[in-house]
């Protein structure tokens, strides 16, 4: 008998690409932040065939959890086509051997950059966040030991008085993406650079949540079922962007996230920003069957949780706009 | 804050000292490696009233009222507050959060440099605000309602309630800085020399503020100044600082008339 026999087959890689070592930890780190919802937890970034930047953590997090029966949807702001997302799609089937989508409702683990899907996530269902910054309270305190203390200690007036400064400087709230939340009543979250329009989407939502930040080292989860409140005033309230008057030039429909796509002689068009859902309402108007799921927010706009969202353009009371 | 502050009446019965003191401070010590800050301070303030320190530069004043604002731990010493948060306990054992809370709640305090106690780039009124936020407040209307009514009581100009610090006058600065430290009404106020630096005028009219202040709140107050004449307007009572140790005590005319410690001697007659 020789050494080859008795020594395991070689493996050029291991399955998921990451080590044993590595997935176990991943893994544990995973399960301590989902233990403690919105709390950032510092973990060993691996290098991987991708620059860190381009999506290394929410790869990783992935990586770390798909098995062989998973179907995987990538999505970079909302598209499925894109550069990025298409590497990382190929990239983890060719390295877990899972079967690919573009469908929100026929996957199990999807990773995005930047976007929720449309249709609303279920049980079950994994979304994946890559994330550039994990911290929230960066624009406030620069110094992240410092920043570490303040969520030790729920310190976060700093930014209620940051929404003070913007509503006399500006009238209004002017954080667009990566808006800040407040997770189960404790810890202060950036849900990672995704619209104001996706982050209701996080509250008491069925799916479970992972954010991972590959440069930065650290990652987050929002399990099931968890309060996501973004922070706002008693009397001032968090509004997502309007979508009301825009109408997709592809598919006709409204109360969807859209982009604006300039056209040639000025002006602009709107489209679905979720290409995965825009494919499949025009399938369906040509009369090809196809599911769509129900969506987060209806065909009039309206969020599919009622209370969590304020109507729109509520005036602030008193002189919070004295300086228009 | 909302509420009005009670009109003062024209003549006020005189206090009684029925209570304990508010605060009670004994064997106080704060080294700086082989600097001997603090050497040993004992203190004793009674609700309403106002003690003023006074001494050279370097004996330990600044010192003294940054351990009492709970900003740095002491390296000996015994600090009670009857109030609740104190659990009359001494609060240098305090864990960071509650110690963090009893400071919002209960302990105001005005720098003699503005930016340490203030934001210099967020709006005046929002410097004011951040108190209360830290209390928990989160109606905008209120904040803005509280930030409005504190910085009127310290006859700061309305108009410039949403211009930052940073573009203010030195004066005005120090009343956004009074404005945030009784914003929540606390039960002791610290003034760490709030008038020097200030031109001789305004230096006066913020006197005047502080003196307004002291008939319609009368608020626990230890004032830290180089400048006797701002002792004796203010002052009840009043302890002389050297190297560390208080060298004399007791009520500011007394203190101030017939000083009995060669040092205070000293010190008196340079002023007159
Ligand atoms: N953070 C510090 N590190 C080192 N030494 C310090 C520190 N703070 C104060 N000291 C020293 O402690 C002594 C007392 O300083 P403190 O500022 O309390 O005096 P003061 O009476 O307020 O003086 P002034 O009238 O100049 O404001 C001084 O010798 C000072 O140099
Ligand atoms: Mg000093």
């Amino acid at each position: 008998m020789s050494l080859a026999d008795l020594a395991h087959p070689r493996y050029d890689y291991s399955y998921g690409f990451l080590d044993e070592h590595a997935r176990r930890e991943l893994r544990r780190r995973i399960l301590k932040a989902i233990a403690i919802p919105g709390y950032q937890v510092p973990y060993a970034s691996r290098e991987l065939p991708i620059a860190r930047g381009w999506g290394t953590g929410g790869l990783q997090a992935t990586l770390s959890v798909a098995g062989p029966h998973d179907t995987i949807k990538v999505i970079d702001q909302g598209a499925d086509d894109s550069v990025n997302a298409a590497n990382l799609r190929r990239f983890i089937a060719r390295m877990t051997g899972v079967a690919t989508t573009t469908d929100t409702t026929l996957a199990t683990i999807i990773q995005s950059r930047h976007r929720v899907p449309e249709e609303r996530l279920r049980e079950r269902q994994l979304l994946v966040l890559q994330v550039p910054d994990p911290e929230p309270l960066r624009h406030v305190q620069p110094d992240s030991s410092k920043a570490r203390e303040m969520h030790a200690e729920a310190d976060y007036a700093q930014m209620w008085l940051s929404l003070y400064e913007q509503l006399v400087r500006f009238g209004r709230f002017v954080q667009g993406a990566s808006y800040p939340v407040v997770v189960h009543g404790r810890y202060l979250m950036s849900p990672s650079p995704i619209p104001r329009w996706d982050t209701p989407t996080l509250h008491q939502a069925a799916h479970l949540t992972i954010l991972a930040a590959g440069r930065e080292k650290r990652l987050y989860a929002v399990p099931p079922y968890t309060e996501v409140r973004p922070i706002e005033f008693d009397d001032v309230f968090f509004q997502v962007e309007r979508m009301a008057g825009r109408v997709c030039a592809v598919s006709g429909a409204r109360h969807k996230f859209m982009d604006e796509l300039p056209v040639a002689g000025g002006g602009s068009l709107f489209r679905i920003s979720d290409t995965g859902y825009l494919e499949k309402l025009v399938r369906a108007a040509r009369g090809e069957p196809v599911t769509i799921g129900p969506t987060y927010y209806d065909a009039v706009g309206r969020f599919y949780q009622p209370g969590v969202l304020h109507e729109p353009d509520a005036v602030p009371p008193e002189g919070g706009t004295g300086h228009d | 804050m909302t509420d009005q502050p009670p009109a003062a009446r024209p003549l006020d019965p005189p206090r009684l000292v029925t209570g304990g003191p508010l605060l009670r401070a004994s064997g106080l010590r704060k080294c700086y490696g082989s600097i001997v800050a603090v050497a040993a301070v004992d203190l004793e303030i009674y609700p309403g009233e106002t003690v003023g320190i006074v001494g050279e530069s370097g004996s330990g004043k600044s010192t003294v009222l940054r351990l009492l604002n709970l900003e740095e731990p002491a390296d000996a010493g015994d600090y009670r507050l009857a109030v609740p948060e104190g659990a009359g306990g001494n609060l240098f054992t305090l864990d960071r959060y509650h110690r963090r809370m009893l400071r919002v709640q209960r302990i105001g305090i005005v720098y003699q440099q503005p930016h340490l106690g203030l934001r210099m780039n967020a709006t005046s009124g929002g410097n004011v605000a951040e108190r209360l936020i830290m209390a928990g407040e989160r109606r905008f209307a209120a904040l803005r309602a509280a930030a409005r009514g504190s910085l009127a009581v310290s006859e700061f100009p309305a108009e410039r309630v949403d211009d930052p610090p940073a573009q203010l006058s030195g004066g005005m600065q120090q009343r956004v800085q009074l404005a945030k430290a009784i914003a929540l009404r606390p039960a002791l106020l610290l003034l760490d020399e709030p008038t020097t630096g200030l031109d001789v005028s305004i230096q006066a009219l913020v006197l005047d503020t502080l003196l307004r202040l002291r008939r319609e709140q009368p608020i626990a107050t230890l004032i830290v100044s180089h400048d006797l004449g701002v002792i004796r307007t203010l002052a009840d009572r009043v302890l002389v600082m050297r190297a560390g140790r208080v060298v004399e005590h007791g009520l500011t005319d007394q203190v101030l008339e017939d000083p009995q410690h060669p040092y205070t001697q000293q010190l008196v007659h340079a002023r007159l």
